[in-house]
């Protein structure tokens, strides 16, 4: 008896559901490296405004740009998040399914840090010498030979004589793309050019994205935690991870000057640590009205009291843009300016 | 050949020989090659043991390195404090304390004015921002609250006992090294010298964390829970049990007592088996194809959990409910359908009584699997922030496996702790189901 109850039951909920109703909850998709400021805006916007919490998904930059491209509707998300600016290939796939109009909003800054163990003595190194330490193929006397490096003082004299051990993300994290943009090929250029080494495009892909694979350099996971925990264990171990996170565990961890800079808060706000990246959210203007709420979401995550230098999600990490832009990217975020082709290829 | 190997022995050679000596020279030979065979069979056990060993110092070290980094998140740290809230401060324009002006009033003003009440001597605009980071948010919840389901407590002073903000629960739990210089962790000097006052005066207490057991998701520690998740995980499972067990039971029935033998059945017997080796997060890419864009199921849903978990678990029950048929004897079968019981009747009188137990165990196991289950959900967007509690299987919801995924990669140190006791309360609910199965089987198993 009990039996035919449960599969009546469960009959009856799959019909149900078949007759898919309005929402009215924002959903959000995207980047897992926004994923934490975006979540606290979205309680904060749960527990203070009376709407309903909005769901955020983490379904990494390139996974939520596709589901948010994929069409117009309740069952399409109506925000991203992305670690990295929309491509034009990418607002072109949103324009072909119907997603006309994308409200860009800049939220802030995101430095990547080189951090070791308090415990372990300073380190002060450039791109170039990162770039030389951590790629599968580097120029030597003006060949590009496989990396012969083992220990850092072989790079430099003025670097520790300590074996090479770099904890950091595997490819699939955004925050890799990020290193290999910012560092690994702002290095390589400037070693190719001091070696004198000319490279055709794809070669010079090769040698400089590369990162090396003979276990100088360890894939640590997604998972940032577990390199601070592991950085912990082994003070000779180097490791590659966000800014929030040296943030949150600055009493145990230092991060190491990067081009003379150290990364702090200050000197990511202003740009002055070299390897720091914006972070964005996307809004689906022909969402608004739809889907309550949008509008007053996107006026929350824009507040001084939510993204300003002292706002919460200073507090998370997020690091605040300079009062002028905040307020330059409110006012275009606010009244929904759709972004144009133009815009994202000049950035490229 | 070498003369002390058990297998040196040729009895061509021994026939030849007189009869006395080869009975001696078989002995000499057992028994030269006795102590090599014992040494064998020690080492063998050795390697055993080894392996077991190896094995539980595994275990060992998870249950104890998950506990050494869990138990702390099973306490909170609460400050106690008598606050008044003035009726000025929550009446509308006309002056009457109603819901809606209840609803807008900022409870938070309250809550630092009863903190500031402790430190006069705190008058700095940065120094009361650090003060006031004492409190959690949870405090103007609470208080909210409790105005709001009872409005007379207006203009009394009521004494709040309210969450602190995680930072400091690290700092009461000892887990903040305070010998470090200022700038280099997340509590400064006065902060510290602050809440030891506090705890000097007694006002600081460490308490069972409910708020663990009963709240949704948070991004402030101290505010995340585990119930929406175990309300999430429990629908997903709903969905499966309702689909999977009698889908999965009818399937064994018909394939085990009625279906012909042939290559067709043959063929469905290799890939019900086949399926059961299939990667999980094959089906949630089937699950995105087909219930998602085909059918136009919500994302994040329980009842998509449940039915890709259902896909999953699938094989794993009509493996198991098969096995259970084919050991009830052939005899119960014979003697039912030879006192006139129809076969359907000898099917659902005597049969499936009887391989019940051993389909039920089958189910149980199936479904502690699913519980443990991430990899599928990730397609159809059940790991995600959701921080309502679901009300049903269509609540946007996320489950326990996913909720330990998505702390382990927060930033926030008091995460840490919370995500050993996610697993733990994980771990759990297996021990639980695994023992039912266990249980059921002892109890209701018989043997021919």
């Amino acid at each position: 008896m009990l039996k035919k109850t449960i599969v009546l039951a469960a009959l009856a909920t799959v019909a149900a559901a078949g007759a898919a109703e309005a929402r009215d909850q924002i959903r959000f998709v995207g980047s897992s490296t926004v994923y934490p400021f975006t979540t606290t805006v979205a309680e904060n916007f749960g527990k203070t405004t009376g709407n309903k919490t909005p769901i955020v998904e983490s379904t990494g930059t390139g996974g939520g740009m596709k589901l948010f491209c994929a069409g117009v509707g309740t069952e399409h998300p109506d925000f991203t998040n992305a670690s990295r600016r929309m491509k034009a290939s990418e607002l072109e796939t949103c324009q072909k399914n119907g997603v006309q109009d994308v409200t860009e909003i800049k939220v802030g800054y995101d430095g990547i840090v080189v951090a070791n163990d308090k415990a372990a003595p300073e380190m002060a190194i450039s791109r170039k010498q990162l770039y030389l330490a951590l790629a599968k193929q580097v120029p030597v006397d003006g060949k590009i030979v496989a990396n012969p490096y083992a220990s850092w003082n072989e790079i430099d004299a003025s670097l520790p004589n300590e074996k090479i051990e770099v904890l950091g993300p595997p490819p699939t994290s955004g925050t890799r793309d990020a290193f290999v943009e910012l560092v690994m090929e702002v290095g390589c250029e400037a070693a190719l050019k001091e070696q004198k080494v000319e490279l055709g495009k794809d070669e010079m892909k090769a040698v400089c994205q590369q990162v090396r694979e003979d276990g100088a350099y360890v894939e640590a996971g997604e998972n940032d935690n577990l390199i601070v925990q592991k950085l912990q264990a082994n003070p000779n171990a180097f490791g590659i991870f966000g800014y929030s996170f040296l943030d949150q565990n600055s009493g145990a961890l230092k991060g190491a000057k990067v081009d003379g800079e150290v990364p702090t808060y200050e000197a990511i706000a202003s740009g002055a640590y070299p390897v720091s990246r914006s972070l964005y959210v996307y809004a689906k203007n022909a969402h608004v009205g739809t889907i309550p709420g949008m509008k007053e979401f996107i006026a929350e995550y824009t507040s001084p009291r939510a993204w300003s230098a002292d706002g919460y999600l200073a507090d998370k990490g997020l690091i605040a843009m300079p009062d002028a832009e905040r307020e330059k990217v409110a006012q275009a975020a606010n009244s929904l300016q759709p972004i144009t082709m133009e815009q994202l290829k000049a950035s490229h | 050949m070498a003369p002390n190997t058990p297998n040196a022995y040729d009895p061509a050679a021994a026939v030849a020989a007189e009869g006395r000596t080869v009975n001696r020279n078989i002995a000499e030979i057992v028994n030269s090659g006795l102590a090599a065979r014992y040494r064998a069979e020690r080492r063998f056990k050795v390697y055993g043991v080894v392996a077991i060993g190896v094995a539980l110092a595994m275990l060992a070290t998870l249950f104890v390195t998950i506990f050494a980094q869990g138990w702390t998140a099973f306490t909170t740290t609460v400050i106690e404090l008598p606050v008044t809230v003035e009726r000025e401060m929550v009446a509308n324009a006309q002056g009457e304390v109603t819901t809606d002006s209840l609803a807008y009033a900022n409870f938070a003003v309250p809550m630092r004015k009863a903190l500031e009440a402790q430190f006069p001597d705190v008058t700095g605009r940065s120094d009361k921002r650090d003060l006031y980071a004492i409190l959690s948010d949870g405090a103007t919840y609470r208080l909210q609250n409790m105005i709001r389901e009872n409005p007379e407590l207006v203009g009394r002073e009521i004494l709040l006992e309210a969450p602190v903000a995680a930072d400091f629960d690290l700092l009461a739990k000892g887990q903040v090294d305070t010998s470090v210089p200022e700038t280099e962790r997340r509590l400064n000097d006065n902060q510290v010298a602050w809440f030891q006052t506090l705890q000097e005066r007694d006002l600081v207490d460490s308490q069972f964390n409910t708020i663990l057991f009963t709240n949704g998701d948070s991004r402030q520690p101290e505010l995340a829970g585990i119930w929406g998740a175990v309300v999430g995980s429990f629908y997903t499972l709903l969905v499966t049990l309702a689909l999977s067990f009698p889908i999965g039971v009818a399937a064994a029935v018909y394939l085990e007592e009625f279906a012909p033998k042939n290559k067709w059945t043959d063929l469905i017997e290799v890939n019900i088996n086949n399926l059961a080796a299939v990667p999980s997060i094959v089906f949630g890419l089937l699950g995105l194809a087909v219930f998602l864009q085909v059918f136009g199921l919500p994302r994040s849903a329980p009842l998509v959990g449940g039915l890709v978990l259902t896909l999953m678990t699938l094989p794993t029950i009509i493996i198991a409910s098969r096995a259970a048929l084919k050991s009830v004897p052939p005899s119960i079968r014979e003697a039912a359908l030879g006192v006139g019981a129809s076969k359907l009747q000898m099917i659902t009188h005597h049969v499936l009584p009887l391989a019940m137990p051993g389909m039920l165990t089958g189910t149980i196991i199936g479904m502690a699997q699913a519980l443990g289950e991430t990899a599928p959900l990730l397609m159809i967007g059940m790991v995600a922030f959701v921080v309502d509690i679901p009300g049903g299987p269509m609540d946007p919801a996320t489950v326990l496996p996913v909720q330990i995924f998505l702390w382990a990669d927060s930033p926030e140190r008091a995460f840490v702790a919370r995500t050993s006791a996610a697993i733990m309360v994980l771990l759990a609910f297996l021990v639980v189901m695994n023992a039912l199965a266990v249980i059921l089987r002892k109890k209701f198993e018989r043997r021919w």
